[in-house]
């Protein structure tokens, strides 16, 4: 770059300024259809299912009313309760497998890696019709545990993962002090190793608790009214007649939100249970 | 557990003192408690997925539709024969498959885009990867439906208010094109996904050669072809497998956007239809396995080179 000192800078200050423009306006069109549903869901349903757009109005909670008249709150109810237990399942049972396969040794660990990570790629469409008719046989189809527990074995293989990349972050000396001084295994575990990672150990219950809030296809089939969890009860409204806009929006804005909390939460955290651990 | 474990340094490479005997016995069980702290996952998953798995292959090989309950017989390949047949399977491949690369394809390239102007410093940036993150955090079928009614419907949705602003043709998005629809719902909800692992990539960069090559001359353009793409090569292929594997068993937006017509019923929807509408146990099963197939297919080219990524990662 030639020319004097000052102009290249000016000229390059104006460069960055234009990206950062830039930037945000394509960051908001991205985010528009977010912040859309949030608006649409104070709108009254009138205003909210008008040809042109408002901007502007007077917010009322008539879209958010009517969701809960539909009995949202049972939905959510099944909602949190599959994701809690799915997500206690996979961190409990996950703990001593990515300590075994960190900290102490195992043979053919690549073997067994390489089993959670398969698992992990098995798609739900390969085991969701052998589900359905076991749960259907014994009684346990629209049961909210047992949807539970099939979302557990969904998120197992990425806590284990996930997990196993920070159990590999404790320094060996710590673990190696510990067993000099004759801790036992269980002691090791849960007075050494836990409290170092116990970050990440949220990371993952975040990350699972985050997936099987989400989950449709399973939810779907497994479930039918009784365990029926929020998102197949967001899908009904595609049956939907007359204006349902206002109260479309409400009802997606909280079934969205525990998540979009918890993922802003656990920003730092994502992109290595996203990638299982892979990318820190 | 013999005393011998507690008093002696278990760690297998510090047991040189102790005699053979005692070193193998000691690994025996270390070996053993380890596999016991293994088990309990591994025997949950195999209950959960390999028993289900391997009976949908049973299925698949039987003639079972639920109407018909008491003619229920091995039927062999038949259901696999009658997929390939009827004149269902391919177009449903052909639909996964290019919901696929092309969701995937256009999400790394927008993922990019995003990555590159997050990871420079400006005012808010913070703000900014916050909102980035949100569409793939929010509840995918809530996603579907705010896309069908709020944005692409053919009265209320804002991309049509758009086109009738500038005097453009209206365009029903779900009946005209089901596929751009589906692909640029999927578009939408992966790009922070793939925005997330590329931004990793950059912030793992080494600054120093940036800006050598920055002092050397090269230019922004030529600094990012010859640097830094390189560099992200192996983040973009843990984001391209990790979607396309998710995306290969998509139905949320399948089910709340065109309801498979139009070329996009995916295998997941195909088998969904058949099980569920159809009460074909039998061929639903079959294209279950098919799903397993392709999902190998795909995931083998494309984790020969990310597993020694994992690997390389992940051992002490």
């Amino acid at each position: 770059m030639n020319g004097s000192g000052s102009t290249t800078r000016s000229k390059t200050s104006a460069r960055g300024a234009l990206t950062t423009l830039v930037t945000w306006i394509l960051v908001l069109i991205f985010f528009f259809p977010v912040f859309w549903m949030v608006l649409n869901g104070f709108k009254p349903e009138s205003l909210a299912s008008s040809v042109n757009p408002t901007f502007i109005f007077k917010p009322v909670t008539e879209g958010y009313q009517l969701a809960m008249d539909r009995g949202m709150a049972g939905y959510l109810q099944n909602s949190l309760t599959a994701a809690v237990i799915a997500t206690i399942i996979s961190v409990v049972l996950a703990i001593p497998a990515a300590y075994a396969l960190s900290i102490r040794r195992v043979k053919n660990v690549e073997n067994s890696l390489s089993f959670f990570i398969s698992t992990r790629f098995m798609p739900l469409a390969a085991i969701v019709l052998p589900l359905f008719m076991i749960f259907k046989t014994v009684g346990l189809l629209d049961n909210i545990y047992m949807l539970a527990i099939v979302y557990g074995a969904m998120n197992l293989p990425v806590t284990v993962w996930m997990m196993r990349s920070f159990f590999l972050e404790v320094p060996y000396e710590i673990i190696e002090a510990a067993r000099v001084d004759g801790a036992g295994m269980f002691r090791e575990i849960v007075r050494i190793v836990l409290p170092l990672v116990l970050p990440g150990v949220a990371a993952a219950a975040l990350i699972s608790f985050i997936f099987a809030w989400n989950e449709y296809f399973l939810a779907l089939l497994l479930t039918s009214s009784a365990a029926r969890t929020t998102p197949p009860f967001l899908g009904s409204f595609v049956d939907g007649r007359g204006q349902f806009l206002a109260v479309l929006s409400a009802a997606a804005t909280i079934a969205a939100l525990p998540v979009i909390i918890a993922g802003w939460a656990a920003q730092k955290q994502l992109v290595r249970g996203l990638s299982m651990g892979a990318i820190k | 557990m013999t005393t011998t474990t507690t008093t002696q340094p278990s760690e297998l490479e510090d047991v040189r003192a102790s005699t053979a005997t005692d070193k193998r016995r000691v690994q025996r069980t270390e070996l053993w408690r380890n596999r016991g702290l293994l088990l309990p996952a591994v025997i949950f998953l195999i209950l959960l997925t390999q028993i289900p798995f391997l009976t949908t292959i049973g299925f698949s090989l039987t003639k079972w539709n639920l109407l018909y309950p008491n003619d229920r017989a091995f039927a062999g390949f038949d259901n696999y024969t009658s997929a390939l047949t009827s004149g269902d399977l391919w177009p449903s491949i052909r639909a996964t498959v290019l919901i696929t690369a092309f969701s995937v394809t256009l999400a790394v390239l927008f993922g990019l885009l995003f990555a590159v102007l997050l990871d420079r410093p400006f005012r808010g940036r913070a703000l900014a990867r916050t909102l980035m993150i949100t569409p793939f955090l929010i509840m995918p079928a809530a996603a579907s439906l705010i896309w069908k009614y709020s944005m692409f419907d053919t009265n209320i949705g804002m991309l049509n208010w758009v086109f009738r602003t500038l005097h453009l043709p209206v365009v029903a998005w779900s009946t005209e094109h089901p596929m751009a629809t589906v692909v640029i719902v999927l578009t939408w909800q992966f790009t922070p996904f793939m925005m997330l692992i590329l931004l990793a990539g950059l912030q793992g960069q080494d600054k120093g050669i940036l800006e050598a090559a920055q002092v050397d001359g090269a230019g922004t353009w030529r600094t990012f072809t010859w640097i830094t793409l390189p560099h992200l090569r192996m983040y973009i292929e843990i984001g391209v497998l990790l979607g396309s594997v998710i995306i290969l068993q998509v139905f949320d937006p399948i089910a709340i956007l065109t309801k498979g017509t139009g070329g996009t019923k995916t295998l997941a929807y195909l088998l969904y239809e058949r099980a569920f509408i159809g009460l074909d146990v039998g061929q639903a099963a079959a294209y279950g396995v098919v799903t397993v197939v392709l999902t190998i297919i795909v995931a083998t080219i494309a984790l020969k080179s990310v597993f020694k990524v994992f690997m390389a990662g992940g051992s002490r």
